[in-house]
């Protein structure tokens, strides 16, 4: 739809010389008065889309004076710094942190381990029920988790795991439905042959899955990863229904309890989200490639 | 590490060659593997998903809670639900509302932010960044950080408002206000649906356009009828998983409004957890989760049915 284009298919169309007059330039014209236009529009979007984030980081180094205030000020008079500082001292951010990243590595090492190995049975393996128990598969990544949770947490509590990390930790290990059908896609591009020269030379199956499979998967496994990772590091449903002492607390639900005690200063709470929200970032600047891979990958934001 | 690995994955095989002391076909051992490989799926499923469906239909018909035990009473939950509880029908209207709302609006700048940025644009890379940044973010952070935005006397939104000379509503504190509050905090999360239609917008075939200018087709007519029937697959999967997805909303309302005000936006997740986990009836909140997958089930097969009259699929033939 650029200039180039429409020049160009006027050339090919072979259109008789005169009409590359005046028609032309004005239609010329216009394309430039509408990419000036399209250019004003997309900008003016990214703006609107991060002036929430430049307005959490200048609420989180106001002074209180000048937080309550209108119309806002953005730039502040003095840098608070402190306002990082002090809410460590009155909430234990140092045990939500550590909770956060216990759940966040215990996430994505136990997704990618289960989830693979199931994966590579559905894409590789001849067994009886494959097609029907696949299908199950894909079923479960449409069911709501609020219909099992009930049984799920009377089953955790008959266990006595309610308010300690295990519910949080060990159903991960299942593999989950959504990576497993991702995996499983991506292996069956993997080509077969591969295999085959794996087996003749003495391959087993297993074998072939950690020797073949698993090492040409890499970018799908890092996908995997990453929404695990965003996905753990956001979650706050499960932790606000397992956890109910302050020393078992994620960082969501640190920021949460910030949230209702009015005390506390609001730019405290914006520094404190400020900072949870950097290692998410943080990855998704490391990793864009494969974010955007993810998403296109699978249809479904992480 | 490698071989410790190496070991741990052939000794597994190693006992399954020597099962009962005679050799197995080939054909049996791949089988048996296959079985271990899905181990931890199959277990999961039948314990976690499976057993846990059962169970959860079951205590729907149930008074129950965790200390005094339960007591069968049949579709007593069901017939309360629908007839006795105001607050469910609320929150059915409320959860239904925003989905209304939020989804095909998510939808439709999705579509329109993708098509500007499908343009060969200069710094396209640092527009769809900036677009997409936002999306990274979820849950608690986000929350908070736009209840402060939606504040109707500090927040910035109001604070533009008054720009304009307009003075802005109470926002999630108004009853009539709250709930589109949730929906415009939603638009901001709208670049995962944006990057998937871009994904879609460059599959589509550039031969497609060309032939269409040949044969004298405006930008407007090419967006018409190519751009839009190409990319119905990818709209029509991306409703259904937004739809999945706006249902379920819970973290905006319990961080935000906690269901208020006057239970403006009692959404269907929250009412049961307050059933569930903080009155702790299990059977009650068991029947309000049967109904949310029901919902849910019901939409999604509308769409899939309905899709035959909208969706186009390349190499299908028509009729």
């Amino acid at each position: 739809m650029n200039v180039r284009d429409l020049l160009g298919r006027n050339r090919a169309a072979d259109l008789p010389r005169q009409e590359l007059g005046i028609t032309q330039l004005l239609l010329l014209l216009e394309r430039g008065v509408a990419r000036v236009l399209l250019y004003l529009i997309v900008a003016a979007g990214a703006i609107f889309f991060s002036i929430p984030f430049a307005w959490m980081l200048s609420t989180s180094v106001k002074p209180s004076y000048q937080i309550f205030v209108m119309p806002p000020v953005w730039i502040p008079e003095k840098f608070i710094w402190s306002n990082f500082v002090k809410p460590w001292s009155y909430l234990p951010w140092l045990t939500y942190y550590k909770n956060t990243c216990i759940l966040v590595a215990n996430g994505v090492i136990a997704t990618l381990v289960s989830s693979s190995i199931v994966a590579y049975a559905f894409a590789r393996l001849r067994f009886r029920g494959r097609a029907i128990m696949f299908l199950l598969v894909l079923s479960t990544m449409m069911l709501p988790m609020h219909v099992t949770l009930i049984p799920q947490y009377v089953l955790f509590a008959r266990l006595k795991w309610v308010n300690t990390l295990k519910p949080l930790i060990i159903p991960f290990w299942f593999g989950s439905a959504f990576n497993i059908f991702l995996l499983r896609q991506f292996f069956m591009t993997i080509h077969p042959e591969l295999d085959d020269a794996a087996k003749i030379d003495g391959c087993g199956i297993l074998g072939i899955f950690w020797r073949i499979i698993l090492p040409l998967a890499k970018p799908a496994l890092a996908v995997v990863a990453i929404f695990e990772y965003t996905y753990q590091w956001n979650d706050f449903f499960g932790p606000l229904i397992y956890l109910n002492s302050p020393k078992l607390f994620t960082v969501s639900l640190g920021l949460q309890s910030m949230q209702t005690r009015t005390e506390i200063q609001v730019s405290h709470t914006m520094a404190m989200t400020v900072i949870s929200i950097i290692p998410v970032l943080a990855l998704f600047f490391l990793a864009q490639q494969r974010f955007i891979q993810g998403i296109v990958l699978t249809g479904i934001k992480g | 590490m490698r071989v410790d690995m190496d070991q741990a994955v052939a000794a597994p095989a190693r006992v399954v060659r020597r099962l009962g002391g005679f050799k197995l076909s080939q054909r049996a051992r791949e089988e048996i593997l296959a079985y271990f490989c899905l181990s931890p799926w199959l277990i999961g499923f039948l314990v976690f998903v499976a057993g846990a469906m059962v169970y959860s239909f079951g205590l729907s018909f149930f008074e129950s809670d965790m200390l005094t035990g339960s007591r069968f009473i049949g579709i007593e939950n069901f017939r309360t639900l629908f007839f006795d509880d105001p607050l469910l029908l609320q929150s059915l209207k409320v959860t239904t509302l925003y989905s209304i709302g939020a989804v095909p609006l998510n939808t439709a700048l999705a579509l329109l932010v993708a098509l500007m940025l499908n343009q060969r644009i200069r710094a396209q890379g640092v527009f769809r960044t900036m677009y997409y940044m936002p999306s990274v973010v979820s849950g608690v952070a986000v929350a908070i950080l736009w209840s402060w935005m939606f504040n109707p006397d500090f927040g910035l939104i109001n604070a533009g408002f008054s720009i304009i000379g307009i003075r802005g509503p109470r926002w999630t504190w108004s009853e009539t206000w709250a709930l589109p509050a949730f929906v415009i905090m939603s638009l901001w999360g709208v670049g995962g649906n944006m990057l998937l239609y871009l994904a879609g917008l460059q599959g589509i075939p550039t031969p497609l356009y060309e032939a269409a200018r040949i044969d004298g087709a405006n930008a407007f007519r090419c967006f018409l009828h190519i751009t839009i029937p190409m990319m119905t697959p990818t709209i029509f999967f991306n409703l259904i998983m937004n739809f999945i997805g706006s249902f379920q909303i819970f973290t905006q309302s319990y961080i935000m409004t906690a269901g208020g005000p006057n239970n403006a936006t009692l959404t269907m997740v929250l009412y049961l957890y307050r059933k569930g986990f903080q009155q702790f009836r299990f059977g009650y909140a068991s029947a309000i989760a049967w109904v949310l997958f029901f919902i849910i089930l019901v939409l999604t097969l509308m769409v899939i049915k309905s899709s035959q009259f909208w969706v186009y699929y390349e190499g299908e033939l028509r009729k």
